[in-house]
């Protein structure tokens, strides 16, 4: 079997392929234009103006406004990408991996002190390992 | 002529460049991750190397969606520090060494590997993080870059073999330039990491201790790990282990193992370190 096609087994993770490059194209260069502090007080003075510059879709501008990550990444995003949406915020990677996986910071901190999330049952969804 | 004098590998989490530039380093949280670090700075104190062929990945700072080469060398003279959305880290400006990276480059594309020649690279924390861990906070620091950048964003990145191969016929172009320097090969990123999605946090000690082993005895072994066992085995991130097998395909067949760091966290990730010599 072709491994691409194994991807979407793997538990809670968006592989980002060629084809998801194309999706999220726009959206990930808008991403980029906030490594200049101009464009980041430009953004933050006026987020729905400056997103209206960029050939974004409905689904991947509300993701970027919600701050809404899984969707952002479901639309094409990628999270080096994103990356530059919450630095230009303040927020760690810390901060908004835990946002993703739906617990606390705190939670998500102590589990990593704990040794992280186990591979146990998250390596495959078929197979249940 | 031009000599590999040692090889070294190290993960790149930018929370460690920032825990670095805040100050943080001695914290409950931190020390442990430093620790690790303290023997590589006296180590490469005396190894006093002249050039550092460091392979890395840029994440989203130099290369944009519009042009994502699978191999970028830096043939510059300077590579300036990105913003990578909070300001350039502060750290020294990175010098290139051009005559050994335009040779490198040369022979590595007449051995068939198609390099992307860049005369002009951003260089992000994939390749600051580690010149502080192993140089720490100088005005400027001790040594030529070369930058040397893999695409392990965009699948397909290129198999842990390709890297290997890459990595021996580095070799070769290094031994065949003519002035007398010392040269080390870096291999960054990884190790077990996911940064995305429902998953992220996600940690495999024992895939990592593994590949600390194999990469020392037996790197034929690791070449065969696929696309997809690195993405369940290791995370989404943790692909990133194949630069180190451009590391280590630089070293020939046995090395000696100087130096081995591991600990669980740093942020979202392992941290593995390890420092090889040639046996040769």
């Amino acid at each position: 079997m072709n491994d691409k096609e194994e991807f979407d087994d793997i538990p809670g993770t968006t592989v980002f392929t060629t084809q998801r490059s194309r999706q999220g194209f726009h959206l990930n260069q808008f991403c980029m234009s906030l490594m200049k502090p101009e464009n980041r007080e430009r953004f933050r003075a006026d987020e729905e103006g400056y997103l209206s510059q960029w050939a974004l879709t409905d689904a991947q501008r509300d993701a970027v406004l919600r701050r809404d990550y899984n969707a952002a990444i479901a639309e094409g995003g990628n999270i080096y990408f994103l990356a530059k949406i919450f630095a230009t915020d303040g927020r760690s990677f810390v901060d908004v991996a835990a946002q993703m996986t739906d617990m606390t910071v705190e939670d998500y901190t102590q589990m990593m002190l704990n040794g992280g999330r186990s591979p146990e049952g998250n390596r495959s969804i078929r197979e249940g390992r | 002529m031009a000599r590999v004098q040692a090889g070294v590998t190290t993960s790149h989490v930018p929370a460690i460049g920032a825990a670095i530039d805040r100050g943080q380093t001695e914290t409950d949280y931190w020390r442990p991750v430093f620790a690790g670090y303290e023997f590589s700075k006296r180590w490469m104190a005396e190894q006093r190397p002249d050039v550092i062929f460091l392979v890395y990945n840029d994440h989203a700072s130099n290369f944009s969606l519009e042009c994502l080469p699978t191999f970028a060398i830096g043939c510059a003279e300077e590579f300036t520090v990105a913003d990578e959305g909070f300001g350039p880290r502060p750290v020294p400006p990175v010098l290139g060494h051009p005559e050994l990276a335009c040779h490198i480059a040369e022979s590595l594309i007449l051995d068939d590997f198609d390099l992307t020649i860049m005369n002009k690279l951003d260089v992000d924390h994939g390749l600051t993080v580690p010149m502080s861990l192993l140089f720490g906070q100088p005005t400027a620091w001790p040594v030529k870059v070369i930058p040397f950048a893999v695409n392990v964003v965009e699948y397909p990145q290129p198999s842990g073999q390709r890297c290997f191969n890459l990595g021996r016929a580095l070799r070769r172009a290094i031994e065949s330039f003519p002035e007398d320097l010392n040269v080390q090969v870096w291999g960054t990123g990884g190790m077990s990491h996911q940064l995305q999605g429902p998953r992220a946090g996600f940690i495999n000690s024992t895939f990592d201790q593994s590949f600390l082993d194999r990469l020392v005895d037996d790197p034929d072994a690791l070449c065969q790990i696929r696309h997809l066992e690195y993405l369940r085995e290791s995370g989404s991130e943790g692909i990133e282990m194949i630069m180190w097998l451009v590391m280590r395909g630089a070293m020939g067949e046995r090395v000696r193992e100087v130096h081995r760091h591991y600990h669980v966290p740093a942020s979202n990730s392992a941290v593995g370190h390890l420092i090889v010599e040639p046996n040769s």
